[in-house]
């Protein structure tokens, strides 16, 4: 098992220096310079363009400013926004707790209603049920985020008046944060009600940004476990008479668990990219949001250190789920 | 002295349907998080909003206009020649405290001067702290303008001026001249956290921010010693919320009160609905096309004036501003002092338009191209429809128009290198002064490649008329000399001017005697 987490964590160190390389250079195709961005109708004098060039380093040629880079991010310096001046790492970490604390409650529901789905669906194959369950998880997957959290704000937050609009807690509350994390922090805190607002802001986001991890699960479930329901080995666990619950439980599903964690495993990817829209959305201050107005404001380090951040949040998780197949199927980690 | 501006701004009846939250706080729904707390270094009305609320300014602008009033100065006076300014300060001024600083002392010179030198001095500690970047400094041509700056005693300065400049008071009293404290300054600096000051603010101003969390909310409380006396209201929390449509269904919830820049589109359901009212200003800005008078044919007047008769404005405002524009027949806004209401517009009539055409010596039209930007902005809400628009209409007298169009950035910059044949572009006043518009935008300085006046007009009597005006300080005297100057420019056509956006902020029914301002700020 070392060495196959060895040899799985050595083929991240290539991909990392991959994102380093399209982070760095792919922000710089796009047209214009951070200074001009900065600049609005009334422009910015030459001489002066040029001084803040040199002051961010930008007037030195592309080599040596990814050279530099590279070096003071191997140092752990992903340097400054340009903007707002503070540091990346320091912005980062005060957001990236939201981010992942959506995150996180997207996934639980995505698992939590996904994976029963998918089961069901497959056990109960050609019913109503799995025609149900498919065809919600298809309209699911194709639903523009955007449109969709737009229509459950419209009716659960100005209709029904059962959710909050936006935001992580209500204006009420004033919590100082100590782990980032609302939901820990506001039980930490004295305020009573404040962990009732903060889960109550978190629902609407965590069911939008759900939606398409969900989708995907129910479908993968129910395709993988097709695959084992149609096995000997599990013909055979019937014939022996063994409940219906323990075989779809104990025999098919864990072998089906093999692609159902992959795809698990490329979800929290896609969570990462659908947090940029349901962030910007339900004003949810988390790395998403935070990216994209680093785009429109070509704030080069903040897209570069939070494009590596996020880069190598999303490794983390895949090497994870890596290991797990080496756990869930022995032969996996012998063949490494 | 002057009544202070939060004093009448707010009395909030009843709040909210639901948060149990304090009668006397409100929330005001804001776009975007500030880049920071240093005006100095900013240049986006959403961090001006964030930190008007913390700092003062030696002079500022009336509540809901652009006359100057008294700020941290309870008055001053002007030498004959116009060149040296001596500020008298109010006395008692309180700093705001926070977690890292205690102030020992009131307000005082020494905060006027580190606040200016800060800016302006290179050799200053402070100068690269957050960043060098002092943007609107330069910008209003401080650097060229200021010859000294002095501590006449504790409640006295004395600001000379290399040459006599008409709307200095206006530039010191925008928010980039908001004043710090030099003893915080000093304190951070030994504490080896210079950068602070600008992250952790304190002001003199009437509200003290209490918690900033990015992306999320700005939280302040009224700074009770405030000079003016206490706010009216206790609490002010800046929800940040950049999707318009979601502001709209806070607004509608009553989880905030107040919301800037509304989608159009939600306008007339706005109206409807009893629990909201919305309140209208005439914006200072215009957006306009601009010919390129350096390139044929628009070197020639009569080609502008055709070009001006055969375009549809009441079209464009129809269906692009909907009911967010007024039709522009001036370069400089309605509202602003000097605007001259007897200049009549081009009329639209496209057969004598083309009649003039071929007296100039186009009788079939002409190409060209015809640029549009690629975002909305303040003055525009859609470029590329406007120039669809007057594209068509073009087409009837014979001139085919290509629509351009550029990256943000790309496109202002080539546009001001004078790239462009005709070009749309626009404005938005930073300090009520009609110098700010006719100077900055037509005035033969601006008209050098890389300058703001993308007509490149540079016409002598035009020019004499708003150098003159920027050296006089008798207003009644400025006045006649920027209505000239309107004729002026209507005659020469220039630009075809397009329209005045009107800024327009919903509120809830709750909110009483809030004023929108006419800079599109937002202070409480």
């Amino acid at each position: 098992m070392v060495r196959f987490a060895l040899v799985r964590i050595s083929q991240v160190i290539p991909t990392f220096i991959g994102i380093t390389l399209v982070a760095f250079f792919l922000i710089r195709l796009v047209p214009g310079d951070p200074i001009e961005a900065m600049a609005g109708e009334r422009g910015i004098d030459p001489a002066r363009h040029e001084r803040l060039l040199r002051d961010f380093g930008l007037d030195q040629p592309l080599l040596i400013q990814y050279g530099r880079y590279v070096s003071r991010v191997l140092q752990g310096d992903l340097g400054r926004s340009m903007v707002t001046r503070e540091t990346v790492l320091s912005e980062f970490a005060t957001l990236f707790p939201a981010t992942l604390e959506l995150s996180f409650c997207a996934m639980l529901i995505a698992l939590v209603l996904g994976l029963p789905a998918g089961i069901l669906a497959a056990v109960r194959r050609n019913s109503l049920l799995d025609h149900g369950v498919m065809g919600a998880a298809l309209t699911g997957y194709s639903m523009p985020i955007f449109w969709w959290g737009l229509l459950l704000i419209l009716l659960f937050s100005v209709e029904l008046d059962l959710t909050p609009v936006s935001g992580r807690i209500g204006d009420v509350f004033y919590i100082e944060p100590v782990t980032g994390f609302l939901l820990i922090d506001t039980l930490l805190s004295d305020e009573p009600g404040a962990f009732a607002s903060a889960l109550s802001h978190l629902v609407l986001p965590a069911i939008v940004l759900g939606t398409i991890p969900l989708a995907v699960i129910a479908r993968m479930t129910r395709s993988a476990m097709l695959e084992v329901l149609g096995e000997d080995y599990i013909r055979t666990a019937r014939a022996k008479g063994l409940p219906g619950y323990r075989v779809i439980w104990l025999h098919a599903l864990r072998n089906a668990a093999i692609p159902i964690v992959t795809v698990i495993g490329l979800q929290v990817g896609v969570l990462f990219t659908g947090a940029i829209l349901t962030e910007s959305l339900f004003s949810w201050p988390g790395v998403g949001k935070w990216l994209v107005e680093a785009i429109g404001r070509r704030d080069y380090p903040v897209l570069q250190g939070g494009t590596l951040l996020i880069g190598a949040a999303v490794m983390a998780v895949n090497l994870l789920v890596d290991l797990a197949y080496g756990m869930i199927n022995p032969r996996i980690r012998h063949a490494a | 002295m002057r009544e202070f501006p939060t004093s009448a701004a707010f009395c909030i009846a009843a709040l909210l349907t639901s948060a149990p939250l304090s009668a006397k706080t409100l929330v005001y729904c804001s776009e975007g998080s500030p880049e920071n707390f240093y005006p100095a270094v900013n240049t986006t009305g959403t961090s001006f909003d964030a930190g008007s609320q913390i700092y003062d300014r030696i002079v500022d602008f009336e509540r809901g206009g652009t006359k100057v009033v008294p700020g941290l100065a309870e008055r001053w006076d002007i030498s004959v020649d116009g060149t040296v300014y001596t500020f008298h300060l109010r006395g008692g001024v309180k700093w705001q405290s926070n977690r890292l600083f205690k102030p020992t002392r009131d307000f005082n010179a020494d905060d006027i001067l580190f606040s200016i030198e800060r800016q302006w001095k290179e050799s200053h500690p402070y100068f690269n702290v957050t960043s060098s970047n002092h943007s609107y400094f330069n910008d209003m041509g401080m650097p060229a303008l200021l010859k000294s700056l002095e501590k006449v005693d504790e409640a006295t300065v004395r600001i000379t001026l290399n040459h006599p400049e008409a709307p200095f008071l206006s530039d010191l009293a925008m928010e980039y001249a908001g004043i710090q404290s030099k003893e915080y300054a000093d304190a951070m600096m030994k504490a080896g956290t210079p950068e602070k000051i600008d992250q952790e603010p304190i002001g003199t101003g009437p509200f003290y921010l209490v918690q900033y969390q990015k992306d999320a909310t700005i939280r302040y409380r009224a700074f009770a010693e405030h000079w003016a006396g206490k706010a009216k209201i206790d609490d002010l929390i800046f929800a940040i919320t950049p999707d318009a449509e979601v502001r709209w269904a806070k607004l509608q919830k009553g989880e905030c009160q107040i919301m800037p820049y509304p989608n159009p589109a939600d306008l007339d359901t706005m109206r409807k609905n009893p629990n909201v009212q919305i309140l209208e200003q005439p914006g200072l800005n215009v957006g306009y096309l601009a010919y390129n008078m350096t390139k044929k044919p628009f070197d020639d007047v009569r080609v502008r004036k055709a070009l001006n008769m055969a375009i549809n404005k009441k079209a464009i405002i129809d269906a692009v501003y909907l009911s967010t524009g007024v039709a522009a027949k001036n370069p400089i806004p309605p509202t602003m002092w000097s605007y001259n209401d007897d200049i009549k517009d081009d009329p639209f009539d496209p057969a004598a338009a083309k009649n003039l055409l071929a007296e100039a010596g186009y009788p079939d039209g002409f190409s060209t191209d015809l640029w549009a930007m690629p975002v909305q902005r303040p003055y525009n809400p859609n470029a590329r429809r406007i120039a669809e628009l007057m594209q068509a209409d073009l087409a009837k007298i014979g001139v085919k128009a290509e629509i351009k169009s550029f990256e943000w950035g790309e496109y202002r910059k080539r546009l001001q290198d004078g790239e462009h044949q005709m070009g749309q572009f626009g404005w938005t006043g930073d300090n009520g002064d009609p110098d700010n518009f006719l100077n900055s935008l037509l005035g033969c300085a601006a008209a050098k490649t890389g300058g703001g006046n993308i007509a490149k007009f540079c016409y002598q009597p035009f020019e004499e008329l708003v150098a003159k005006a920027k050296t006089v300080s008798d207003q009644a005297e400025r006045t006649a000399l920027y209505r000239k100057a309107q004729v002026v420019f209507k005659e020469q056509a220039p630009w075809f001017t397009i329209a005045h956006a009107v800024q327009l902020v919903p509120v809830r029914k709750e909110v009483i005697d809030f004023k929108p301002s006419p800079f599109a700020r937002h202070t409480f």
